[in-house]
Formats: structure tokens, C-alpha cells, sequence
């Protein structure tokens, strides 16, 4: 099955408000140190980057490592400045990538 | 909303009330947590469980199989066909002549109507399903059905939960009934409510079904746990709904 997202933005808000923002992916976020039940060590499989892409300007980017959990939780917050897309991207190991874009309107 | 459903609502919702009055010291796996775990089941924009509840509404609309209708092809939209269902299971299923639980009863019903091979024990597909038909249950109060047909197999399940089993020698009984509220390791022990599963527990990092944690409790006091679908296993899901009984569902429910 595909890769699923849950994003929370309002869909609306006055120029200037500032507005929370909130990511979840499903992930295994596999760090890379753990063995299966044979004792084979299982292979780095996480997210590296995440951004967010508000009009044509980043507000907003992060790193992760490997002793992030599972389906990683990203909050942050952002000012309303003009009606537009928040594009999403994730990147990862095994060239993982998934976007996702949002429509905001601002009043 | 016709009126009849309205009555029906608010019948259940007065059925919850009184559930929680006067001398009823049952209490959920969610009062036993910490306020920011609550706060994480409680959003379901953060809820990490809601990930499998989306997963399930897409395979409830995808034919799939030989014969290949798809779940809503004969059950409609799950909003309004499914509310409820999942607050009577495990149900006795006459086909088989035996109790299934919500997980069984999907893979039967994909093997005899969509002619396609059952899911994977735990898999993404099932607990998906499972998630998503336990949703449309969300807030209702758990109804066991009043069926003799399972009084066997119910008893079977209250013994099983009383006997010791394991090199530790511990019943289910002797910690969620004669310890729960205490402490063990640093984790509290809750009354063993079955009312949140699918359940996304952050030690799994993942959604599991209730048989995951039977079998967890299982091999945590060293005894060989039961095969996934065993019908020992579904016994004690049975006896776990009894004692659950007018209970709200919380699926899907975080636990630490």
C-alpha cells in the first residue's frame, strides 16, 4: 500500500496570523541498528529531510536521525502571508520521496 | 437523521452515562496514562492510529479477488452501514459454527463473498479494515450479544483468564483484577479493558490488534502464546467483552 499522510492546516486564515501546522507520515523509521529474528542486521530505512514549501519560499525544514520513532510527528508554525499551495516533502533512504500539497486561503 | 436513530442515540449515550455512575470502578486503559499520551489519542490529526483507519477506508472501497466486489459493493457506505457493528463482536458466525472476532470475521467475509485469499495475520490490509469498522464504532457503548451460543465458549474464556500459565505462573486475573492501578516495572497496570483495539501502542510503534496483546501478556509471564486466530484466543476476547459491557469503544486508541 502507498505511503499515507494526515496534515492538519486551517483552511483558512487572516494575512498576518500566524497559523500552526501539522505533519504525520506512516514510516517505519528503521534505525539502521536493530537485528531480525534470524540475527541479520536490518538496513537503514528512514526519513532524512522534510520540508515545506509555502508559495515559492521554504518556511520550514528539518533533519532527521535515526532515533526518531516510527510515523514521525512534525508540528511547526508559519505567518499567513498570501493565499497559496504548502507543498510537503519527505526524503529519504532507498530514494524514499513523497510530497503532498495543501491549498491555504488567506483572507 | 431519522428519529428512531436520534432516540436510539440518545439511548446510548444515557446507557454510557449510567455505566459511569455510582459504584462502577471500571476504568479505562486511557485514565491509567499520562496527559500527553491522552492528548495524542485524543487529536486526530496526531493520532498515529488514524494512518490505518484512511488505509481501511481505502480497501473498503476496492474490489478485490476473482469475484471481486468490494466491501462496499454489498455493505454500502461504512459511515452509516457499519456504525455499531463493531460493538457486538466476537459474534457467533453459524457458517462456521464457531465465535469469530472482528478480524476473523473480515477474512471470512473476504474468502466466501470476494473469493480472495485472507490476510496476513497483523498485516497493514487487516488491521486496517479492522480499524476502520472499529471507527465507525467510535463512542458507542461495547454490546456483547446475549447469545447462548457463546456461553461455552465465553466460560472457556473467564477460566482461561483465572488460570495460571508460565514459568512465572500468573493469571491475566492476578494483575489486571487484584493489581491493576499498581505498578509493574514503570508501567502502571491497567484493568484490562479491550475497548481500544486496533490499539497503536508506542512500544510496538505501531497498530496491533488485541490478539497481539493477549499474546504479548503471554510471553511476558514465559508461556507459549496461542496461534493468532486460535480459538482460545477469541474465547478470552469474548469473556474481556463481557466485562466491557456498556463500555464507549475508543479504536483507535494510543497506549504507551
Amino acid at each position: 500500500m502507498s505511503t499515507r499522510t494526515l496534515i492538519t492546516v486551517p483552511p483558512t486564515a487572516r494575512r498576518g496570523d500566524v497559523i500552526e501546522i501539522r505533519t504525520l507520515i506512516g514510516h517505519p523509521m528503521e534505525p539502521g541498528f536493530r537485528a531480525d529474528t534470524q540475527g541479520r542486521q536490518l538496513p537503514r530505512d528512514i526519513i532524512r529531510r522534510f520540508a515545506c514549501i509555502y508559495g515559492s519560499e521554504t518556511v520550514f525544514r528539518a533533519e532527521l536521525s535515526p532515533a526518531i520513532a516510527a510515523n514521525p510527528f512534525i508540528a511547526f508554525h508559519t505567518v499567513a502571508q498570501d493565499s497559496g499551495t504548502l507543498t510537503f516533502l519527505w526524503e529519504g533512504d532507498n530514494g524514499f520521496s513523497h510530497s503532498e500539497s495543501v491549498t491555504l486561503t488567506v483572507t | 437523521m431519522p428519529l428512531s436513530r436520534l432516540v436510539l442515540a440518545v439511548a446510548m449515550m444515557l446507557a454510557a452515562a449510567t455505566t459511569h455512575a455510582g459504584d462502577d470502578t471500571r476504568r479505562s486503559g486511557f485514565e491509567f496514562m499520562g496527559p500527553t499520551t491522552q492528548a495524542l489519542q485524543r487529536d486526530d490529526g496526531a493520532n498515529p492510529g488514524m494512518l490505518w483507519v484512511g488505509d481501511g477506508e481505502d480497501l473498503w472501497n476496492r474490489s478485490e479477488g476473482v469475484i471481486a466486489p468490494s466491501c462496499a459493493s454489498c455493505h454500502g457506505d461504512a459511515r452509516q452501514s457499519m456504525r455499531g457493528v463493531a460493538t457486538r463482536y466476537p459474534a457467533y458466525d453459524p457458517i462456521e459454527q464457531r465465535p469469530l472476532d472482528l478480524g476473523a470475521r473480515i477474512q471470512a467475509c473476504r474468502q466466501r463473498h470476494q473469493g480472495a485469499p485472507p490476510y496476513e495475520a497483523e498485516s497493514r490490509e487487516l488491521l486496517g479494515l479492522q480499524s476502520y469498522l472499529m471507527f465507525q464504532s467510535r463512542g458507542l457503548p461495547t454490546a456483547p450479544p446475549a447469545d447462548a451460543q457463546l456461553d461455552s465458549a465465553r466460560a472457556r474464556g473467564e477460566r482461561l483468564y483465572r488460570q495460571r500459565i508460565g514459568q512465572l505462573d500468573l493469571a491475566c486475573a492476578q494483575c489486571h483484577d487484584e493489581h491493576a492501578g499498581q505498578h509493574l516495572g514503570g508501567s502502571t497496570i491497567p484493568q484490562a479493558h479491550a475497548i481500544g483495539y486496533p490499539t497503536y501502542r508506542l512500544e510496538w510503534q505501531g497498530l496491533g490488534s488485541l490478539q497481539r496483546r493477549l499474546r504479548n501478556c503471554m510471553s511476558g509471564v514465559r508461556a507459549e502464546p496461542f496461534a493468532y486466530g486460535a480459538p482460545e484466543l477469541i474465547e478470552l476476547e469474548l469473556y474481556l467483552a463481557t466485562r466491557d459491557r456498556g463500555m464507549a469503544l475508543e479504536a483507535p486508541a494510543v497506549r504507551p
